[in-house]
């Protein structure tokens, strides 16, 4: 196997892939929203509970290859307890990091830096990226689905 | 060499010499992360020949003029070139006559004329247009689109669990109201071979034309479109060893004649006032603008490629290719082909267990092996197999056994990565 492939396949993604985390449909979300990769067909529909800017939980359902779905699930746990206001900061940083471009002010993406090796990946990117377009479109209560297009 | 070995009764010089064909293909050179390209995405486009290559850069190099206006001699050079090729793309498929060549951008460009100028005028609200349940989306968008513009219905002829298409069903679905059917030839996603000869038979039986799509078909069967008797037959230049941008629409000379121009502008008409405009005749009352003359010499040039080689021998070929494939593939465990049609043109469909096909073309590529990984622009096809996409290898002529043991080598090493 080539490096690249183990670094974009790490262990700790195929863990995500098998055994995903806060897959689910949250019942008591406030926020919602359905996100779609025309190049693939997978979807991804993301749940928040949001209180006083908290975000108290976060859930998912869907997403499809390896990567969305460990993407999907590493991005569930990083936001439990998150400030709405960090969500900005936080998503900039993670697409910085799988498309190399530079970032002003990094900082630690501690689980989520597993997914940097998407960068060498250019036709990846998206699905590492879909459920967080997803999550911000959730923020919004936008209602169409979002596509990564 | 191996592939010599295993064909057995055939005269020497009657064997498909692939190593010779290949030669001519100068990209199945290329390595890619380190491994010889292996290249199965045939079915998305084809590689050049260097005779295509060449018929490109010759002229640009030596005729490039507009064609149909300038009285100097680059203009009649390349007008001439643009005309011969248009003849050979009615010798390739037997049309009767030159002018029932229509040169489009591709397949698609070819099925939306038919969509405007044909349909469009003659359907009212209620009739119907008939299409495959699978079509590629552009032998369903097109349709769309003029139902909604004039309230005409579309139907769906359903396919089995194989991947073929319902006869019973669509005998029954030939109806009073069918002013049109569109079918695919071969089904891009399963590689299923549509008997469009019945297709077309039974529709005439009720008096209803027929547009053939042969983006998929065109490098793989032989189209005789005054034996099939079809209406229209669209293909691509570029699945059939040619450039992109260019293809070819076939109609018959009458119905063409009785259509309106598509889009207007230069070439496709005799006069111009500001009163009225008198068209051009057939095919260029279609072609409006300045065509692409490159892509459409260097479409002849794939055409007379493929006529060296011999359609029959590369569909002989082919299916041999093909059996070989389906038997190596089949026997990995937890690998489903999608699309097990008793006639097939040499595409492998198929999903793995626990793996998506992103994953499956994402390691596939990094040992050299090019496969199209997803919904094949045919979504409603994953919808009635109940899945999101597949991985699909696709071969054309140049492959060989090799790439498909290079293939379930790659199959072999995701099963382990994702083990």
């Amino acid at each position: 196997m080539t490096s690249d492939l183990r670094d974009l396949y790490q262990e700790v993604i195929f863990d995500h892939y098998r055994k995903p985390r806060n897959c689910r449909a949250l019942m008591d979300a406030n926020h919602k929203a359905e996100g779609y990769n025309p190049l693939c067909g997978d979807k991804v529909t993301i749940y928040l509970k949001v209180a006083d800017g908290i975000i108290e939980d976060v859930a998912f359902e869907g997403a499809g290859c390896a990567i969305a779905t460990a993407s999907a699930s590493l991005m569930t746990e990083a936001l439990k307890g998150k400030r709405v206001a960090d969500v900005e900061h936080l998503f900039r940083d993670f697409r910085d990091m799988v498309t190399d471009a530079p970032t002003a002010s990094p900082q630690d993406l501690g689980k989520l830096e597993v997914l940097a090796g998407v960068r060498e990946f250019p036709a990846r990117v998206k699905c590492a990226t879909l459920a967080w377009h997803t999550l911000h479109a959730a923020l919004e209560d936008r209602q169409q689905p979002v596509s990564t297009e | 060499m191996k592939m010599e070995r295993e064909v057995f009764g055939i005269p020497a010089d009657e064997r498909f010499d692939v190593a010779r064909w290949r030669a001519d293909f100068p990209i199945l050179r290329e390595q890619v992360h380190g491994h010889p390209l292996v290249y199965l995405d045939n079915a998305a486009t084809t590689q050049k020949p260097q005779s295509v290559i060449n018929a490109l850069a010759d002229y640009y190099a030596r005729d490039n003029a507009n064609v149909h206006r300038g009285v100097h001699t680059l203009s009649q050079r390349a007008t001439d070139a643009y005309e011969a090729a248009r003849g050979k793309v009615q010798r390739f498929i037997n049309a009767a006559a030159p002018e029932e060549i229509i040169f489009t951008a591709g397949t698609t460009g070819a099925i939306n004329l038919v969509a405007q100028s044909f349909a469009r005028p003659i359907l009212n609200a209620g009739d119907e247009i008939l299409i495959g349940a699978m079509e590629h989306h552009s032998n369903i968008v097109p349709w769309q689109l003029v139902c909604q513009q004039t309230g005409a219905l579309l139907k769906v002829v359903p396919v089995n669990d194989a991947g073929e298409l319902e006869l019973d069903a669509y005998e029954r679905l030939l109806g009073p109201r069918t002013r049109l059917v569109a079918i695919t030839h071969v089904s891009n996603a399963l590689g299923s071979v549509v008997p469009i000869e019945r297709v077309i038979a039974l529709a005439h039986a009720r008096n209803v034309p027929v547009l053939v799509d042969g983006a998929q078909a065109i490098s793989h069967v032989g189209v005789d479109v005054r034996a099939l008797d079809c209406e229209f037959y669209a293909f691509s230049g570029h699945k059939i060893f040619g450039p992109t941008g260019i293809g070819a629409l076939y109609g018959k000379a009458a119905r063409l004649e009785a259509m309106p121009p598509y889009q207007g502008g230069g070439d496709m008409i005799r006069s111009v006032t500001f009163e009225k405009t008198e068209y051009n005749d057939l095919p260029y009352k279609f072609e409006a603008g300045t065509p692409n003359i490159a892509g459409a010499i260097g479409m002849g040039a794939a055409l007379d490629y493929v006529s060296t080689v011999g359609i029959g021998a590369i569909a002989a070929y082919e299916r041999d290719l093909l059996t070989y494939a389906t038997e190596q593939v089949s026997a990995i465990p937890g690998l489903r082909i999608i699309g097990t049609a008793k006639e097939k043109a040499a595409i492998v469909s198929f999903t793995l267990h626990r793996v998506h096909a992103h994953d499956i073309g994402t390691i596939l590529d990094r040992g050299g092996v090019a496969i199209r990984a997803g919904h094949h622009c045919a979504m409603p096809v994953m919808e009635r197999f109940g899945i999101a996409g597949t991985a699909r290898a696709s071969f054309a002529l140049y492959n060989t056994r090799e790439d498909v043991d290079a293939l379930v080598a790659g199959i072999h090493r995701v099963q382990r990565m994702f083990r």
